[in-house]
């Protein structure tokens, strides 16, 4: 290594010093410490006891992990194919050249810049079951068969649905992961295809979509992250750490945060941390697994 | 600019010199709005009283949280304003300092220092033999009732429902629907509004929650009628419409809350409710009174709940937090002017509550912003007046007891069922507990002997820094502070 080589690699190595530190900090002793306490009895206020496995075998007879369990799969499973059809067909509109694109873009994208705790308390006031907006909407449609709307978060059976709904608000972020994979896809294949008399439907499904599997995949997988990790609209807009209507909106990491920190039985949600660390990993495996063999990467 | 710097820094250490000669006391706590500024000013009042020590008032959302994390880390406050369950979890993992020591500094035994208080405040500052915290701001909860929808619907607006057949008869009387859609426009009484007092219903009932240190929810027979009372409310009115009304209550310190719209009729709401209503819905005519008596014998039943001040192992200035503890716990018992109130009773003056103390001052009592505040002093005394059960995992059981309230309520499981899943949930969270204290207690009896010339010098009632955790705070566990284990 010449002088000047070396001189690079300190500077280099200088210049993400503080990265290193602030990693290792902030990041890699929590994950590492985590892992620890998991097999440990810990209330954060007394040091760790080591209790081997005990935590986790808690949880294979805790009823409340399973039922936060199930809400948070029967969520994702809602939320995250609606929250990636939304947002493909609203990069496929935005991605037509009418005049005022720019501005559409933007008004698409602004609400998934408005903090969470905010949006919150304001679907809260559009799913109110008397005086919500949505239900004003619904209300007369419904009427005509003779039905009324739902009362949403009133409603074990409405709830998870009305979180999934609301979720939609923030789609602008994979929108936008849309839009930039659309741009990269050749005209010239729409154009080949035009000519082999393909409609918009066969150019979508038979051009569009397999170019755009790549950021398919990656907005899958980042949905299924998000998704079994909501925490804070739920916090927020059933005001309690119990999930309610009838724990009907008892997702893992609200499950998690109270076993933490109300309950003081930190060890315990360590283990409940890294359970979902394993199945986010599993649920990974298992879509990638899925869809290796239709995902096309250009070049 | 440089000038201004200089200047700024020099006014900086000038104000650091002429404060340096005082012990600066932290103090979180978690009120906000007029209830913070009443603690402000009692805070002043203190700092204005003595030239030693300075109370430094912070107040804080999440103050449970943000002191566990601190009293983790090493660096808690002097004095943390907790809610009573907090004060039993935190004192179960040792990160309390017990004030029995302080108290006998003053000359006087804990049981004497605590008969200044009613006992059932009094009785919330003990949990296994020890004194963790002192009062601060109590609460009375009982039945308040709107005297005009009262007069509406052709009832006595003096006179509240006296038993639980009367609260039924007159919550039917005082319902109304819209004659045209059957929707409901106004309700007498609703169990879950507001929902924070669904777990005590069981011990309105004559029943237990926990009968000789056993979870009783599921056990007590008398537990079962309570929730079949419960059920029935929403079969009477219908699961539908109960939703549909009860999703139009706006927050409850808002005008849209349902007793101060008018919605609700009759609610179980504390002593704090006069201030909502003078800011909400000033004018609005109501009544305060006992729960009705739900079980034979059990009359002028209520609910009292307080404000506890705790001292956090590993602060700084544990004395001179307690000088202010002492203050807080004390009132100018010959107050007959505003400004001649002190302590206790200048706090609750302002926060428009009662005070815990079984005296009260000739002004307090005369000239207390709360038109009924001689019933919560009457309800505070009464012998069927009930706190919160005193156990390390109240919180977990009171989650369960809201859900098991909940799931009956919309109907989504019987009564026994749920009363049988509460049980057999919290049965498990309690023995968890217990083997953890157990496990705990045998550990520090092996760390114990080699920690005794250590332990001698942490004297509770000198200015001692008691070491945080992470280094001594684990170490020093005494099994005298954690109790017997039940």
């Amino acid at each position: 290594m010449t002088t000047a080589e070396k001189r690079n690699l300190r500077n280099g190595l200088a210049f993400c010093a503080l990265w290193f530190v602030g990693f290792g900090v902030f990041t890699l002793y929590p994950v590492v410490a985590s892992l620890y306490y998991s097999f440990c009895d810990y209330s954060v206020l007394q040091a760790p006891l080591w209790t081997g496995l005990d935590n986790y075998h808690r949880m294979a007879s805790d009823t409340v992990f399973w039922i936060s369990l199930k809400n948070t799969l029967v969520y994702a499973a809602l939320a995250l194919p609606l929250g990636m059809l939304v947002s493909l067909s609203l990069a496929l509109l935005l991605n037509t050249g009418v005049r005022g694109m720019t501005m559409f873009r933007t008004i698409f994208y602004l609400p998934s810049i408005v903090p969470t705790v905010a949006s919150s308390l304001l679907w809260l006031w559009i799913f109110n079951g008397q005086f919500g907006l949505l239900n004003w909407a619904l209300r007369p449609v419904l009427g005509i068969f003779g039905a009324t709307p739902p009362t949403w978060f009133s409603d074990p059976a409405w709830a998870k649905p009305a979180l999934a709904l609301m979720s939609l608000w923030g789609v602008g972020n994979s929108m936008v992961i849309y839009l930039s994979g659309l741009q990269n896809v050749p005209q010239e294949l729409y154009e080949a295809a035009e000519i082999d008399g393909a409609n918009a439907w066969r150019r979508l499904w038979h051009v569009t979509i397999p170019l755009m599997s790549p950021v398919l995949y990656f907005n899958l997988i980042m949905g299924i992250i998000g998704t079994l990790q909501t925490f804070t609209t739920v916090f927020v807009m059933t005001g309690t750490a119990d999930g309610n209507p009838a724990r009907s909106t008892l997702l893992y990491a609200l499950y998690l945060f109270s076993t933490a920190f109300y309950d003081l039985r930190m060890g315990y949600a360590s283990a409940m941390a890294w359970m979902l660390f394993v199945l986010i990993v599993g649920l990974t495996l298992l879509a990638t697994k899925l869809t290796e063999k239709r995902i096309h990467y250009a070049g | 600019m440089r000038w201004l710097l200089l200047s700024s820094l020099m006014l900086v250490g000038c104000q650091e010199k002429l404060s340096n000669h005082k012990v600066h006391v932290t103090y979180w706590d978690k009120w906000s709005g007029f209830e913070a500024e009443a603690m402000r000013q009692t805070v002043e009042q203190f700092n204005r009283s003595q030239d030693k020590i300075v109370v430094e008032f912070f107040s804080l959302s999440g103050v449970d949280r943000k002191t566990l994390v601190a009293t983790a880390g090493g660096d808690p406050p002097d004095i943390a304003g907790l809610w009573a369950y907090n004060v039993y979890s935190f004192a179960d993992r040792n990160a309390l300092v017990p004030l029995d020591d302080f108290i006998r500094s003053e000359g006087a035994t804990p049981e004497k220092w605590l008969q200044q208080y009613e006992s059932v405040y009094a009785d919330m500052c003990t949990y296994r033999g020890h004194v963790w915290a002192a009062l601060c701001t109590p609460s009375v909860t009982a039945l308040h009732w709107n005297k005009q929808m009262f007069r509406s619907a052709g009832l006595d607006p003096e006179r509240p429902p006296r038993t639980l057949a009367e609260l039924d008869e007159f919550a039917e009387k005082l319902t109304r629907q819209d004659p045209a859609t059957g929707a409901i426009v106004q309700l007498g009484f609703l169990p879950q509004e507001p929902d924070w007092f669904a777990w005590a219903y069981p011990l309105w009932f004559g029943g237990q929650l926990l009968n000789n240190d056993q979870v009783a929810i599921g056990t007590d027979p008398r537990n079962l009628p309570c929730y079949q009372w419960v059920e029935s409310y929403t079969r009477r009115i219908g699961l539908d419409r109960v939703r549909r009304f009860a999703s139009g209550f706006g927050n409850f310190a808002s005008p849209q809350n349902a007793f101060l719209s008018g919605k609700i009729a009759m609610e179980f709401q504390g002593v704090w409710m006069n201030n909502y209503v003078r800011r909400f819905s000033p004018g609005l005519e109501y009544g305060v009174a006992a729960w009705p008596a739900a079980a034979p014998g059990v009359d002028q039943f209520a609910l009292a709940d307080t404000d506890l001040l705790a001292i956090p192992r590993g602060c700084k200035h544990p004395r001179e937090a307690w000088e202010f503890i002492k203050f807080i716990g004390s009132a100018n018992l010959d107050a007959r002017r505003e400004d001649q109130l002190r302590g206790m009773e200048l706090v609750c003056y302002l926060q428009g509550k009662n005070s815990p103390l079984r005296q009260w001052s000739p002004f307090f009592e005369q000239h207390h912003p709360h038109p009924f505040i001689a019933t919560f002093r009457q309800l505070a005394r009464s012998p069927h007046a009930v706190h919160l059960p005193k156990m390390g995992v109240w919180l977990e059981y009171r989650r369960e007891i809201d859900s098991a309230f909940e799931a009956v309520r919309l109907l989504a499981k019987s009564p026994a069922e749920a009363l049988a899943f509460c049980q057999n949930r919290v049965d498990d969270r309690w023995a968890w507990h217990r083997q953890s204290l157990q496990r705990r207690q045998t550990a520090s009896a092996g760390v114990s002997v080699s920690q005794d010339a250590d332990r001698k010098s942490t004297d509770a009632a000198g200015d001692h820094r008691w070491s945080g955790a992470g280094s001594g705070l684990y170490t020093r566990i005494r099994t005298s502070d954690i109790g017997p284990t039940p």
